[in-house]
């Protein structure tokens, strides 16, 4: 990770901008008219209720879905004709609610697709191995490195990842998207299905890219300590609408979130 | 005890990535290339280079292919024989159109052309999988075939339809052609599996594997890592027929030295060099290599072994049980070990590794 580590945390301009974005399959309205902003450095969750509406804004901010209605920009860029693998050339990366990594695969190499886009040396350069080649290799295996030290996973590196258990298997998903050295980092349910200690042990990670790099991170989440704990800002959503937007505490002392949300028990 | 990584302490990421991490495996692949450059040309006799060693050679090269395409990129093709047709036939118009032309030049541009073939048939490939994509190339096989049988330009208008290879020479040594030693031969065969082997191995190890196993193994993921599925595959595509065009150029010129397209049957050709993959080991070069050891030597095996115990089988009898044998080994390599035989290997050398302890 290359990145220069910023001294203390440094709040920046508006990096993604979501205007409108309704979103529908076939009779199902997933969104309905979501607008919200993230600021650059920031740690921007996303809460509400089961099938809110939450992945499938992750989905539409990254280009896998196509907003029916409504403009995301990033960068000062509207992305609105997207194709889904140019998201990662835009510096977003993100991780899966349902853990999705390539199973019969190394941890290392898992990690190494991260680093796919900064790799360019042809096929036949590929076949020799050789120096450039090899060269790129190296370098790109060095931040891969930095990455599996900073997140503790040096002992799996060679383990095949669909041996591995579930909170292992976070961690590598974790990794893999930080070895793109990304700009913005989008979160689906990190701690989802982790005792407590795997989750002190993600928050801390989460805290430090965001420290370190100064990347920025959209989580979605639904453990609310945790959430209050980590965010900045807080994005409710519930039945595809956004009904709250705010830091913590205004989003805990809103009436609606209350009912829709902060009433009703999740586990 | 003997065998291991402890005390091969790696101290940088470039040794750690070599090809052979652990000393006792580059002892190991030294030996491999005594036997197969210098001992087994100075012991095997025809019989053994015709009926065994050179059709080894290059069904292993065809099987390193169609594990790119199938072990690594999980996308299933089954026209297999048909990209090793086009690169016998492209061979053929090449070597006698321009019968200076160095051979082994021939050989590599028929497999440039078995690539584009296989990228303009593995174009259905981004919409269609598993089932589906099997059966498109299997509709690729059938047409390509047909084509080099009625189109009679392919096979220079010889009233017999067959393709013969015409006699080449490469330093000075005839290499095809029914005149061609079989140690030249098998020489042309070997040199072609083992750097193609290296090449193969390289290509997997690399970005352009991993690219493809991810495609494999969760092709959304992949897409939003930025890795873009249609070029991916392509390259797949392209990069296995390749391997297949070559091989099948060798099948025709360095082996059967005369052939009609039935040669490249789907019964002759692209099942067994499916099941090679699946018994050697989906995702693994050495695998291939392994499965096509298997399939050519087994049969060797049932009619020798049998009456060296007094046993003698009719040779209808022997044949089904050479199908039988295959049948069970394909279905508990499907269902049990997916990895086959090149997963026994690594288990193999894990025991060996803690031996004598079991842990
Ligand atoms: N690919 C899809 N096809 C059809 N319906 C979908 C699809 N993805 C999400 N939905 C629907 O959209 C709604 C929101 O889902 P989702 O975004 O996964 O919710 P959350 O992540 O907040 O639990 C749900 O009603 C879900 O059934
Ligand atoms: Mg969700």
């Amino acid at each position: 990770m290359s990145a220069e580590p910023t001294v203390g945390r440094k709040i920046g301009d508006v990096i993604l901008d979501v205007a409108n974005v309704s979103l529908s399959f076939g009779g199902v309205r997933a969104l309905n008219g979501v607008s919200f902003d993230v600021n650059e450095g920031e740690v921007r969750a996303i809460i509400g209720p089961n099938g809110a509406g939450k992945s499938s804004m992750l989905n539409c901010i990254n280009g896998f879905y196509k907003p029916t209605e409504g403009m995301i920009t990033f960068k000062g860029e509207s992305h609105h004709q997207m194709e889904t693998y140019e998201s990662a050339s835009q510096g977003i990366a993100r991780t899966f609610q349902n853990i999705a990594l390539f199973k019969g695969m190394t941890t290392l190499d898992n990690i190494m697709t991260g680093r796919n886009l900064q790799m360019k040396k042809n096929f036949l350069w590929q076949a020799l191995y050789f120096g450039p080649a090899l060269k790129e290799e190296l370098e790109n295996r060095e931040v891969v490195e930095k990455v599996i030290d900073f997140l503790e996973i040096e002992s799996i590196r060679k383990t095949v990842v669909g041996r591995l258990p579930y909170g292992l298997q976070k961690r590598v998903e974790l990794a893999r998207a930080l070895a793109a050295e990304p700009d913005m980092l989008l979160l689906d349910e990190p701690m989802a299905g982790m005792n407590h200690e795997e989750k002190e042990d993600m928050c801390r990670y989460i805290l430090d890219v965001n420290d370190e790099f100064g990347t920025t991170i959209v989580l979605i989440e639904h453990d609310m300590s945790v959430v209050m704990d980590i965010s900045d800002r807080v994005v409710v959503l519930d039945y595809g609408e956004k009904i709250a937007d705010g830091t913590p505490d205004e989003v805990r002392a809103n009436q609606r979130v209350v009912d829709a949300y902060l009433g009703v028990q999740h586990d | 005890m003997f065998y291991r990584e402890a005390g091969q302490f790696k101290s940088t990421y470039q040794t750690d990535q070599a090809i052979f991490p652990i000393v006792q495996d580059r002892w190991f692949m030294a030996l491999v290339f005594i036997v197969a450059f210098v001992v087994i040309p100075l012991v095997a006799d025809e019989y053994w280079h015709q009926a065994i060693i050179i059709p080894f050679l290059i069904l292993a090269l065809a099987a390193i292919g169609l594990n790119i395409l199938t072990g690594y990129a999980g996308l299933v093709s089954l026209g297999t024989g048909a990209f090793m047709a086009v690169g016998a036939y492209s061979t053929y118009k090449m070597s006698t159109a321009f019968p200076d032309l160095n051979i082994i030049i021939i050989f590599l541009l028929s497999g440039v052309f078995a690539a584009m073939v296989g990228m303009v048939f593995g174009a259905p490939s981004l919409r269609i999988k598993g089932f589906y994509l099997a059966v498109a190339t299997l509709a690729a096989q059938f047409f390509i075939l047909w084509v080099f049988n009625k189109v009679e330009w392919f096979f220079n208008y010889s009233p017999s339809g067959t393709i013969t290879a015409p006699p080449r020479e490469l330093f000075g040594v005839l290499v095809t052609g029914p005149e061609a030693s079989p140690v030249a031969r098998y020489y042309v065969c070997l040199v072609f599996l083992v750097v193609f082997a290296f090449a193969a191995k390289n290509m997997a190890r690399g970005r352009l594997g991993r690219s493809w196993m991810a495609i494999r193994d969760m092709d959304i993921a992949a897409e939003i890592i930025g890795i873009r599925p249609l070029q991916t595959k392509l390259s797949a595509f392209g990069i296995s027929s390749f391997y297949c065009g070559v091989a099948g150029a060798l099948y025709i010129f360095c082996w059967l030295g005369s052939a009609e397209t039935e040669a490249f049957d789907i019964l002759n050709v692209s099942f067994p060099v499916l099941f090679m993959v699946i018994i050697g080991g989906l995702g693994s070069v050495l695998g291939a290599i392994l499965g096509a050891a298997f399939i050519t030597l087994m049969p060797i095996f049932l009619t020798n072994a049998p009456p060296m115990i007094g046993i003698h089988l009719a040779a209808d009898l022997q044949k089904h049980i050479e199908e039988i044998i295959l049948g069970l080994m394909i279905i508990t390599f499907l269902i049990v070990e997916p990895a086959g035989f090149n997963r026994l290997w690594q288990i193999a050398k894990e025991k060996i590794r803690k031996w004598p302890f079991p842990y």
